[in-house]
Formats: structure tokens, C-alpha cells, sequence
């Protein structure tokens, strides 16, 4: 066996790479299968999970019921709405003031640029703490039990604005020498020349920030009262850790039914809750990489 | 309109020209005037600073100092102003309370335990992954361990309570072992490992990838110096590999010290129950519950500053350390 560089391979080193490939595969098995498990759980019959919940490969006996249930339920959906909402309109705002954010503190000849870099690292070592921030956005801000309370409070991430700011810096700074003789005011260098080639860090952002509001739930438990605008995890929440399903078997028959339901309701409202994420993934996972890839090597 | 434009940009050239060759006459210039040239000629960057700076005052500076309320007896009708100083009132009934003890030992182990599992194994299992030569199954494997990364709180929860419970997957497979079938999470003796072990299950692939980054940055010729001095690629992983990514790793492990009261709170409240409340409750979850649920504010805002506090100490001593014996630190 030979390697790239021509060089044999000793018995040592391939002893080594069977078991590093083992421990992999290994590795794949424990991250993997309890996503699987789930899923199968999903797609089984409620009865036949009473009993036996063990190893499963395939669901056992097939079917739908708890989908048609997960899908009727009206908090599912609202939850679902709101989330949405959340994604779309706060990764929005939260890409826009990033960058604005990466771009002042990294201009040249301007006098609040420093002082900006140093107010937004602090806050990464320092916070108020939970309760003043809740003080602050119910109490004074009136904030509470609306839907900007589960943006504005987090709308940027300074550890990720810094990891922008990386990127900002590494941009040639001809380019912008150019367009400002050309006779291009900050603004339009910001968004005409320094985003356009920013595109990779954007689709990182957006990323990391839609998956962060896709999957907050934290905010929406301090701030919101109405159930109508619970976001989709804090419904879930209550359905897999609060143990109700109630507003779900309406129309069952008794108690026994009601639990019976209940438990593939719960596998079925992961996979629900999940699978949007897991099905974009695969495709941006490099971007995600060359992210986090950019913030440890410059940042 | 191309002609304004031609203007515009000659303007511009002058004052860029200007800006070049006349740095001396700048600082002739006095500070009231030099303070109206910064505005006018940054005018757009300082409209731009409005909404970033608003948010940093308002979300994150304002609760900064939101936290004299630790030193005030707090109620709504009064607000946060004219509210009655207490001074240390509050930070003494804490320190002096039956909680206190409680809640900074399990603080203390919980995180310890994570350092201890959480910490070296992206790092080993990044050296591992470096070590697989198959292009595919490199990036099969780490498509597969970031995943967990990307599932939320909530969901790795509902999980981890459905097969740690009585009859639960993971439960029956312990079950089959010879363990007992009960319900292992509201066990006192079972929720420190189950909450780290699974954290380790959450974080190792997606927190290998910074070391991954920094094996990258190894130079290869170092290792072709290694092999032909003989060196297997276990004392080549010793003797060139973590020497390589050493700054990374105490980087991390600086950060990682900076955090050391915060637990992940998170996964602490949605897991935790009145029967491991002994060995679960930690400093977060606390001010959680007596803050948010029990209303005691002033109280629980006293506990928060007191956490926040000794993280910013870890954070300034372990860079400290860092710095004086490996060179490598964040400030």
C-alpha cells in the first residue's frame, strides 16, 4: 500500500486507520441514530410504541395519525406562522446591522470607530443579566406579549458582527479609494462595493442567524403571554416537556386515547419542528464551516 | 447630470488630495473646527451609527446599569430611580442564605465536568478527522456530528427526557445491560452525566471545526521533517500537531474559563425538576426561578451580578495565566 508520497505504509499506521475509521463510524452511529430513532417513532403506531420502544430500525406498523394530528392542531400552526415571521423579518434586520455594525468599525479616518469596537467587545465579556434585560423590555418598553420583543432584544449577535468585521477587513482597500474618487458617499460604498463582495459572509450570517431565531425559545418564555403568538418552539416545549398534548386529541376518545396519541404526537412534532433545518443543511454546511472558519483564523 | 457627477468627483479628489498631503495642517486646526470637519466629512458613517449605537445603549449598556437594582429595594409601582437604596442587602442575604452553598457547588461541578469531557474531545476528534485520508468520508462524518449544532434547545430536551424516562430507548438499552428501568433523569445521582454527556453530544463536531481550521494551518513540512527523523504518526500527532494548534486551544480554553458559572441555563431549565433540584440548580436557572417566576427582582439581579462578576475575574485571570505561560492571550 502506498501513500501520496510514495512512501510504504507501515503495519502500525494501518492499524491505526482501521480503528480511527472504526471510532468514526462509531462516531456517525451515536450522532445519527437517535435523529433516526425519532423518526421512525414518527411514523410507527401509538399502540405499538406503548409497549416496546427499544432499538428500532423500521417504525413498527406504519402510520400517519400522528402527522394529521401534529398539522390540525392550532397551536402548531400559529407557532409555525410566528417563527416563520420571526426568521424572515429578524434575520432581515439582524444581517442589515451587522453589517452596518462590521463596517463602522472598520472605516478608517473615523473618529467613533474604536470606541464602537470597544463598547461592542465589552458587552461580550459583561451584561446586565437576565433580569434587568427583562425588566428593561417588559416593563419599560411595553415590549411584552408583542412580536418585537423576540427580535430587538437580540437583533445582533456581536460575536458574529466580529466575525464579519474579519472579513470587512480583509477586502483590498483600493477598491474603496477608487469608488470614494469616483465620487461615492459611505453609504453607497457600503452597499454598492463592500456587501456585493462580501456575498460568502452574508450567506453565512444569514444562516447562523436564521437557524439561531428559528430555534429561540428563551425570549418568546420571558416575553410572551398569548398562546396565539407563542413561536414554534415554545409550543413545542410544552408539548414535549410540559406534557401537553391536550389541545391535540380533541375529538378522542377518553383518556387512554388521549395519551396513546400523545406519545408518537411528541416524535411527530420533532420531526415537524426539525426537518425545515435538516433539510437545508447538507446544502450550506460548508458555508457554516468557512464561518466559523473566518472568525477563528482572523478573529 | 454625467457632468454633476464629473463635478462631484473632482470635489472629491480635491478633498482626498487635501486629505493626503495636508495631515500637519489638521491637527493646526482647532477642536471646534476639527470636530465639525469629522462630522461633515463622515456624515453618512455617523447617520449610519444611529441604529447600531441605539441598540448597544438600549438592549445591552441601559440593563448594565439596570443592575443598581441589585443595590435597591425594587418595586414596580416605585421603578428602578425611586426606588429605596438597601446597599448590600441583598448580595448578603444571598451569600448568607441556604441556597448559596447549593447553587455555587453544583455551578462549580457541573461546569468542571464539562471542561473536563467537553473540552479535550473536539480536540482529539479533530486530530482524529484530520487523520482520515478518504475525501468523502470526511465530509460524510462531518456533515453527520455537526448536525446536533443546528437542532434546538427545546428538541434535544423533549429527547433527552423521552429516552432517559421509564421505558425510554436509551433507558431499556441500560435496562439490557443490567441497570434498573426507572427514570433516569429525575434521578439525583444520573442528571450531572446525563446533562454533560449529552452536552458533549451537542458540542464535539461542531466545536472541533476551529481546531480542524488550525490543523490546516500546520505546515506540512514539518511533518516531512518528523517522518524522515523517524517519527511515527503517533509521536508526529505529539511532537508537531499540538505544538501547532496549542494557541488555538488555550485561546479556547481561555474563553471557555471566562464561562465558567454560565452553565447553559437553557438546557438546565427545561431539563431539571423539583426532584434534582439538589444537584442541578445553578446560578442561572436560580435567578431564573426567584427573578422571573417568584418577581423577587432586586434579589435575583444581585445573584446575576454576583455570576457575571466572577466571570469576568476567570476571564482576566486565565488570560493572565495564558499569557505568562504559553503566550498566547485574548488582551
Amino acid at each position: 500500500m502506498l501513500n501520496k508520497k510514495g512512501l510504504k505504509k507501515s503495519k502500525g499506521s494501518m492499524v491505526f486507520d482501521c480503528i480511527n475509521t472504526l471510532f468514526m463510524l462509531f462516531l456517525i452511529l451515536i450522532t445519527f441514530y437517535p435523529l433516526y430513532y425519532v423518526l421512525m417513532c414518527s411514523l410507527s403506531e401509538s399502540n405499538a410504541l406503548i409497549g416496546s420502544r427499544g432499538i428500532m430500525l423500521l417504525p413498527k406498523g406504519f402510520s400517519l395519525a400522528s402527522y394529521k394530528a401534529v398539522f390540525s392542531n392550532p397551536n402548531i400552526l400559529t407557532g409555525y406562522r410566528t417563527t416563520l415571521l420571526v426568521v424572515v423579518l429578524g434575520t432581515a434586520l439582524s444581517v442589515i446591522l451587522t453589517s452596518i455594525g462590521a463596517f463602522l468599525i472598520t472605516r478608517k479616518n473615523f473618529a467613533l470607530g474604536k470606541p464602537m469596537a470597544y463598547m461592542m467587545t465589552f458587552t461580550m465579556f459583561f451584561s446586565g443579566g437576565m433580569i434587568p434585560t427583562y425588566l428593561l423590555v417588559y416593563k419599560y418598553l411595553h415590549m411584552g406579549d408583542t412580536f418585537w420583543a423576540l427580535i430587538l432584544p437580540t437583533a445582533i449577535s456581536t460575536y458574529n458582527l466580529l466575525i464579519m468585521k474579519a472579513n470587512f477587513q480583509a477586502l483590498p482597500d483600493s477598491i474603496e479609494e477608487a469608488a470614494k474618487i469616483d465620487g461615492a458617499n459611505d453609504i453607497m460604498i457600503l452597499f454598492r462595493i463592500v456587501l456585493p463582495l462580501s456575498m460568502p459572509i452574508i450567506a453565512v450570517m444569514i444562516l447562523f442567524y436564521g437557524v439561531t431565531y428559528w430555534n429561540s425559545w428563551f425570549n418568546a418564555m420571558l416575553y410572551m403571554r398569548t398562546k396565539s403568538k407563542f413561536p414554534l418552539q415554545l409550543i413545542l416545549r410544552e408539548i414535549l416537556l410540559i406534557n401537553d398534548t391536550s389541545s391535540m386529541s380533541a375529538g378522542g376518545n377518553g383518556a387512554s386515547d388521549t395519551y396513546l396519541i400523545g406519545e408518537s404526537i411528541k416524535y411527530a412534532s420533532i420531526v415537524v419542528a426539525t426537518l425545515p433545518i435538516l433539510c437545508v443543511y447538507p446544502f450550506i454546511q460548508r458555508y457554516f464551516v468557512k464561518g466559523v472558519m473566518i472568525g477563528a483564523v482572523k478573529g | 447630470m454625467k457632468k454633476r457627477f464629473e463635478n462631484k468627483a473632482k470635489t472629491r479628489r480635491t478633498e482626498i488630495a487635501a486629505q493626503h498631503n495636508a495631515g500637519g495642517a489638521e491637527a493646526r486646526l482647532s477642536p471646534q473646527r476639527r470636530f465639525v470637519r469629522e462630522i461633515s466629512r463622515n456624515r453618512y458613517l455617523y447617520l449610519l451609527a444611529i441604529p447600531i449605537l441605539a441598540f448597544y445603549i438600549v438592549f445591552m449598556y441601559v440593563p448594565m446599569f439596570g443592575v443598581v437594582i441589585a443595590f435597591k429595594d425594587y418595586n414596580i409601582a416605585g421603578g428602578i430611580l425611586s426606588s429605596p437604596l438597601v446597599g448590600l442587602k441583598y448580595f448578603k442575604e444571598f451569600f448568607t442564605g441556604i441556597y448559596f452553598t447549593r447553587i455555587l457547588k453544583n455551578t462549580f461541578i457541573i461546569s468542571f465536568l464539562d471542561i473536563l469531557w467537553g473540552f479535550p474531545l473536539p480536540i482529539i476528534f479533530a486530530i482524529l478527522l484530520n487523520e482520515v485520508r478518504i475525501k468523502w468520508f470526511k465530509k460524510t462524518i462531518q456533515t453527520v456530528t455537526y448536525l446536533p449544532h443546528f437542532i434546538s434547545m427545546v428538541v434535544i430536551c423533549g429527547m433527552i427526557t423521552d429516552f432517559f424516562s421509564t421505558n425510554g430507548v436509551v433507558t431499556r438499552l441500560i435496562a439490557k445491560l443490567g441497570g434498573q428501568n426507572m427514570n433516569y433523569l429525575s434521578s439525583p445521582e444520573w442528571f450531572r452525566s446525563i446533562f454533560v454527556g449529552t452536552n458533549v453530544w451537542q458540542t464535539f463536531g461542531w466545536n472541533s471545526i476551529i481546531y480542524l481550521a488550525a490543523l490546516t494551518g500546520v505546515d506540512s513540512q514539518l511533518y516531512e521533517a518528523a517522518a524522515i527523523d523517524g517519527a511515527g504518526r503517533l509521536r508526529q500527532t505529539w511532537h508537531v500537531t499540538l505544538p501547532g494548534i496549542l494557541p488555538t486551544i488555550m485561546i479556547m480554553l481561555i474563553l471557555r474559563l471566562g464561562q465558567v458559572l454560565s452553565v447553559g441555563y437553557e438546557k438546565i431549565i427545561l431539563l431539571y425538576s423539583p426532584a434534582t433540584y439538589d444537584v442541578a440548580d445553578v446560578i442561572s436557572s436560580y435567578v431564573y426561578r426567584m427573578g422571573l417566576q417568584g418577581a423577587r427582582y432586586s434579589y435575583s439581579a444581585a445573584v446575576g451580578l454576583f455570576q457575571s462578576v466572577i466571570n469576568v475575574i476567570m476571564l482576566v485571570v486565565a488570560n493572565r495565566l495564558s499569557a505568562k505561560f504559553s503566550e498566547s492571550s485574548l488582551f
